[in-house]
């Protein structure tokens, strides 16, 4: 009934190839950026953006760049963490360097070192795929893990080798409010959401999707796999090195290497899967479940346990915490194995013929 | 040269650890072609049973062999209830899937097997006594100045690797399950068709695994006391399996003592020129190098998807 694109004719092929071409899903996008950027301020506690929505948006920039990557080339990356890690290390170097620029041009320009570090790291890509290339990838995440630790120019020789972010201001605007965080995380996110959700559509992104398919096939049609793979790992390790940037700078404000450790590349990693691959809106919605489980679990389980008589430890909870949650990643992989994302279109495609059964 | 020796000797000895791990993950991926990130969880779990069993068998004040005797079963029981249950409800039903689902899904039963093993068991460091000797030993003293020194331990977990490797290999070439599995592991669709029951062969593969667990659980844990630490070898394992090849067990075992030696190697005598804990990286660039020149690993098959 209201999902309806009957009527909706397109006259150009330009209308024909907008990003939203039915009116009903660009409504609900306008509405959605206009809770998140005009509503949301003014209804939040500080709580809320500290635990869920700053981290939620800043992962869902590491997301959509890691689903690039994954979803959208086929190459399987377990060293997200370490190039969130590079994004972060390279703006703080930049900005104790060169301490005119703004921390925010910072933030941007570590995104292409994490770019060229990326170009590296995807070489092995050339020969190898599949769990081949995971393990591979993995050892950009060691190495990362040790540089950040032991090459000491990277941490400025600090000597507990945790680092400072510095102020954030634009233009002597003081951005350090949890408000203020929020609202560049988001600005950030959308833009560049936006940014590759044209990329991913135009003759990049198919000759992207063409490897991921079948790689021998587009190589006879024409793709140059090493352009086509490069180029996914760079875009998507910029992405990855600004949210990296963006975590470090906006949300830690200082920060030790256990911060980009494996772990922060698992947890991309389940929100790109349990998002659904190749799908932006999958990224994000995987990151808003990961974000949002396990603090739910956390607030749920002391007053469930008290219910029955039970008083749960903390480490208790913490482990009760970590069953749940690879439960509940295995039950979606065996009821979806195509994420979230799947479901909202299962949900969009009931949606078009409600209320009626044809 | 003495010293060079000893540091060889350590390295391989470890080696020999990383191939207990090692064996579990190509065990699972001949026979199903799912890449288990499971095994360090289930090298943990078995190490947690067997040590809290033991433990409650000891103050039961049961004879020690009796009591270590029956903490293996039980620990070998809790091993097969997990492989019961992984074959039941995500096995059987992501048949078909995408191999990196798959993985997704042991990425999920880890965190699931490391929050039941903690809250079943306790989270705390165990010493494990198994009766195996620990006393340092020292070869060779005519020979070198000091000679080397071995931890006994290590010696006997080396033996007890190569039993288990022999083990492995009887049961693979000799028995009717073995030949089986063997015919599962060339291809899913032929061996049903000529009447081999999958889902069953899936449960004893990873049966096996677990129980491959056991051991590394048993040696592992008599050496640095059980703990969660023991679920991060899985890690540990990764670079192995590149070196020796998916699919190989003898490639596990080389891979293994390869990484090993290397790694400790590399820490000693690189290390202190780049400022140290160089260990954590090393074995993986050593296998991301492998890779460039072959691709399949020493043993591995050479059907290898290259592109």
């Amino acid at each position: 009934m209201l999902y309806r694109e009957a009527g909706q004719f397109k006259a150009s092929y330009q209308a024909d190839q907008a990003i939203f071409p039915v009116a009903q899903d660009r409504l609900v996008m306008l509405a959605l950026l206009i809770v998140a950027f005009l509503v949301v301020p003014f209804v939040t506690s500080e709580y809320v953006y500290r635990a869920v929505l700053i981290p939620t948006v800043i992962l869902s920039l590491a997301a959509i760049g890691l689903n690039v990557l994954m979803g959208y080339c086929g190459q399987v990356s377990l060293g997200s963490g370490a190039f969130m890690g590079v994004g972060a290390y390279a703006a703080y170097n930049l900005g104790v360097h060169l301490p005119f620029l703004n921390p925010f041009v910072c933030i941007l320009l570590s995104g292409f070192v994490a770019a060229a570090v990326g170009l590296v790291f995807g070489i092995p890509s050339l020969r190898i795929k599949g769990f081949y290339l995971a393990v591979a990838t993995l050892a950009a995440q060691f190495f990362g893990d040790w540089a950040f630790l032991r090459i000491k120019w990277i941490t400025n020789y600090t000597p507990s080798g945790s680092v400072n972010a510095p102020p954030l201001q634009i233009l002597g605007w003081d951005l350090s409010s949890p408000t203020a965080n929020y609202l560049v995380s988001l600005i950030f996110t959308v833009v560049l959401a936006l940014g590759v959700k044209n990329i991913v559509r135009g003759h990049i992104g198919r000759q992207w999707m063409a490897i991921r398919d079948m790689d021998i096939a587009a190589e006879i049609i024409g793709v140059r796999p090493m352009y086509a793979k490069l180029t996914a790992f760079a875009v998507s390790s910029f992405l990855i090195g600004v949210a990296g940037a963006l975590w470090a700078f906006v949300y830690l404000g200082s920060w030790e290497p256990a911060a980009f450790d494996i772990n922060r590349s698992f947890q991309l990693m389940f929100m790109v899967i349990i998002g659904g691959l190749g799908s932006i809106l999958g990224s994000v919605l995987g990151a808003i479940f990961i974000i949002v489980i396990p603090i739910f679990l956390n607030q749920a389980l002391p007053p469930l346990g008290a219910l029955v008589g039970w008083r749960i430890s903390t480490a208790t909870v913490s482990h009760f915490e970590a069953m749940i949650f690879g439960a509940l990643i295995v039950f979606f992989l065996v009821v979806e194995p195509h994420g979230l994302a799947r479901l909202w279109s299962i949900a969009k495609e009931k949606l078009r013929l409600w209320p009626f059964p044809h | 040269m003495g010293f060079f020796l000893e540091v060889l000797i350590g390295g391989l000895l470890a080696g020999v650890l990383y191939s207990l791990v090692a064996l579990g993950f190509v065990l699972i991926f001949k026979a199903s072609g799912v890449f288990n990130f499971a095994q360090g969880a289930m090298v943990l779990t078995a190490g947690l049973a067997l040590v809290r069993a033991l433990d409650v068998f000891e103050q039961w004040h049961w004879p020690f062999g009796l009591a270590l005797l029956s903490a293996f079963v039980f620990a070998a029981v809790i091993m097969a209830i997990i492989a019961w249950m992984v074959e039941r409800l995500v096995l059987r039903k992501l048949v078909n899937q995408e191999d990196i689902i798959l993985f997704m899904a042991t990425i999920g039963i880890t965190f699931f097997l490391e929050g039941l093993a903690q809250t079943l068991f306790g989270a705390d460091v165990y010493p494990l006594n198994v009766g195996l000797p620990k006393d340092p030993i020292f070869l060779l003293e005519s020979l070198f100045d000091g000679g080397i020194l071995v931890n006994e331990l290590d010696i006997w977990a080396a033996v007890a690797a190569g039993l288990l490797v022999a083990g492995l290999a009887l049961f693979f070439q000799r028995t009717r399950i073995g030949r089986a599995l063997r015919a599962v592991a060339d291809d899913h669709a032929a061996a049903q068709s000529v009447g081999i029951p999958l889902n069953q062969i899936w449960f004893i593969v990873w049966l096996v695994a677990g129980l491959v667990a056991l051991v590394a659980g048993a040696v592992w844990g008599s050496k640095l006391g059980v703990q969660f630490s023991l679920s991060l070898l899985a890690l540990k394992a990764l670079p192995v399996l590149i070196l020796g090849g998916f699919t190989s067990v003898p490639g596990a075992i080389i891979g293994g003592l390869i990484i090993g030696a290397g790694e400790k190697l590399a820490e000693v005598f690189l290390g202190p020129s780049m400022g140290g804990g160089i260990e954590i990286w090393f074995a993986y660039v050593v296998a991301l190098l492998f890779l460039l020149f072959r691709p399949q690993g020493l043993f591995g098959e050479r059907i290898i998807e290259r592109v």
